[in-house]
């Protein structure tokens, strides 16, 4: 491997070249129309155009982007998060040129991206998921009580037609039950003309928690601990941290073991995200999805472990990674992510593009990681996702990490669009955030109080 | 009768024009959908009336606070 190509943009295309720096890589970007004095075209090497500003026309289309690696005699394609990287027809396509794919195998690709055959392999490989009961229709209520005691209360009864959150009842104890599957049903029926219901656990108080695996692809995978993602809105993160506060030690131990356990099984190759919903109060934890790529939030991993995983994945990729032992593995401290978006918090974080005519990062302080794919004078543009930069923070504990980065927000100086700096902040200073009481309604429950902060 | 502004209220792509000129729309009721950042945001008539004129395309990259219709109200 001589030349890589990155068939992404922004800050993970920066990210990608500063490891290519580090590993005597020659890099290629692909930008669009958009995007062409942008600072991840500048920070390559060499810089292919692929199309008009809009992703479908531009970092979407397959051919264009292997058409850029054959022009420039790139050997090698990383892409990223987001745009192609779990597209499993891409990463076929890559290979099928005579290109390394930096990823995982195309059909882990494809296992994973389908939500019911991931959680059968994962229930195959013994790791838990949301407990759930077989279909019941109107008329059938037979072994109910049986079926709700193995799914656990408070439970959900579902409509099997439902979704989003329609034709969902909550269940807190036996007494209930019935007549709720009985309406449930009824309901279903009118609404979706199909009143089939099952039950399915459910978590009150929830807790995003990740579990960072790399596997060697020959049935060895190792973990590299686990992530809090809870703060979120939108169903999109806005602070990570790792590790996870409060969450006792066994519990990360047994989460990591079944997260190893499913890499192992499925001979897993490279850097993978294996997600659980956690319940705040009891710790039971169920399996998400797994995420084959590498993710925004990766760079807190890197700080309290000390390694590099976009080099680890070139690596494993070249064959010059050999599989090592989880003792070689160790954590150190504690880190915090925010990630700064240009979105307008106070108007429901409603998108902001426009021109950034300031832009510093606080770079010079110690323990202090910015990544971003933006520079003072750029515009931001209505035509991709709101993250302007990540800012990660380390510290010896997480008291530290929480100080270092309300500094390094406090000295980031941002103007020209709205942005969520102090909304950061006021997450970070929230009472709350600070004992460790994180969860997905965090942001959502404490909304007015953060954006009066 | 008054003539009424329609105004986005942020910056984005008109991603669809749902209505025509002619059209009687009621408050609150989009006359178009923009993309921006990976969202959809409809841009809803103020107040009810009837459309006089669309003053965009789809395609077209707008700013915040741009007239993208007028309504007789």
């Amino acid at each position: 491997m001589k030349k890589l190509l990155v068939a992404n943009r922004g800050e993970i295309a920066c990210r990608i070249f500063r490891s290519c720096r580090a590993l005597g890589l020659s890099s290629v970007a692909v930008y669009s129309e958009a995007d062409a004095a942008s600072a991840h075209r500048l920070a390559a090497d060499e810089a292919v155009l692929i199309g008009p500003a809009p992703a479908r026309d531009s970092y979407l289309q397959v051919e264009k982007v292997i058409e850029a690696a054959r022009q420039t005699g790139a050997d090698a394609v990383h892409p990223g998060y987001g745009f192609l990287s779990e597209n499993a027809g891409f990463a076929e396509s890559v290979i099928a040129a005579g290109l390394t794919w930096i990823g995982p195998d195309p059909q882990s690709i494809r296992d994973m991206g389908d939500k019911q055959r991931a959680r059968q392999i994962a229930e195959d490989a013994g790791v838990p998921v949301v407990p759930g009961s077989r279909r019941f229709e109107p008329g059938d209520l037979d072994g109910l009580q049986e079926a709700a005691e193995a799914v656990g209360y408070p439970l959900l009864v579902k409509a099997a037609g439902g979704g989003g959150g329609i034709g969902m009842r909550r269940v807190d104890a036996p007494g209930k039950l019935e007549e709720t599957v009985v309406a449930t049903q009824s309901m279903a029926q009118k609404s979706f003309s199909n009143g089939a219901v099952f039950l399915e656990r459910f978590v009150p108080k929830a807790r995003h928690v990740e579990i960072q695996v790399f596997g060697f692809g020959d049935g060895r995978a190792i973990h590299l601990f686990e992530r809090d993602c809870s703060l979120q809105r939108r169903f999109q993160k806005v602070i990570e941290e790792a590790r996870a506060p409060g969450l006792p030690d066994e519990v990360a131990r047994a989460m990591a073991e079944a997260a190893v356990r499913l890499c192992e099984a499925t001979r897993y190759s490279g850097a993978g995200t294996v997600e659980f919903i956690v319940d705040a109060e009891s710790f039971a934890f169920f399996f998400l999805e797994m995420n084959t790529r590498i993710q925004v939030e990766h760079p807190v991993t890197e700080m309290i472990t000390g390694r590099d995983l976009v080099a680890m994945q070139i690596d494993l990729a070249r064959g010059s990674l050999t599989a090592f032992p989880q003792t070689e593995i160790g954590a150190r401290g504690h880190a915090i992510e925010c990630r700064i978006y240009a979105e307008d918090p106070a108007k429901m974080f409603m998108p902001a593009p426009g021109p950034l005519t300031i832009f510093h990062p606080p770079v010079d302080m110690a323990n202090v990681r910015v990544d971003s794919g933006y520079r003072e004078g750029d515009t931001v543009t209505p035509f991709y996702d709101p993250m302007i930069a990540k800012l990660i923070a380390h510290g010896g504990t997480r008291e530290e990490a929480r100080r270092t980065a309300l500094a390094a927000l406090a000295a980031f100086r941002i103007d020209g669009i709205r942005n969520n700096r102090t909304f950061l902040m006021a997450c970070l200073e929230d009472g709350d955030f600070v004992r460790g009481d994180v969860h997905t309604g965090f942001i959502d429950a404490h909304r007015t109080r953060l954006l009066a902060a | 009768m008054a003539i009424v502004e329609v105004k986005t209220e942020i910056t984005g792509n008109v991603w669809k024009i749902e209505r025509v000129v002619g059209d009687e729309v009621g408050e609150d009721e989009p006359i178009l959908i923009l993309e921006s950042m990976k969202m959809e945001i409809p841009v809803s008539a103020p107040e009810s009336g009837e459309i006089v004129e669309i003053l965009v395309e789809e395609g077209q990259t707008v700013t915040e606070g741009t007239v993208v219709a007028r309504i007789k109200a």
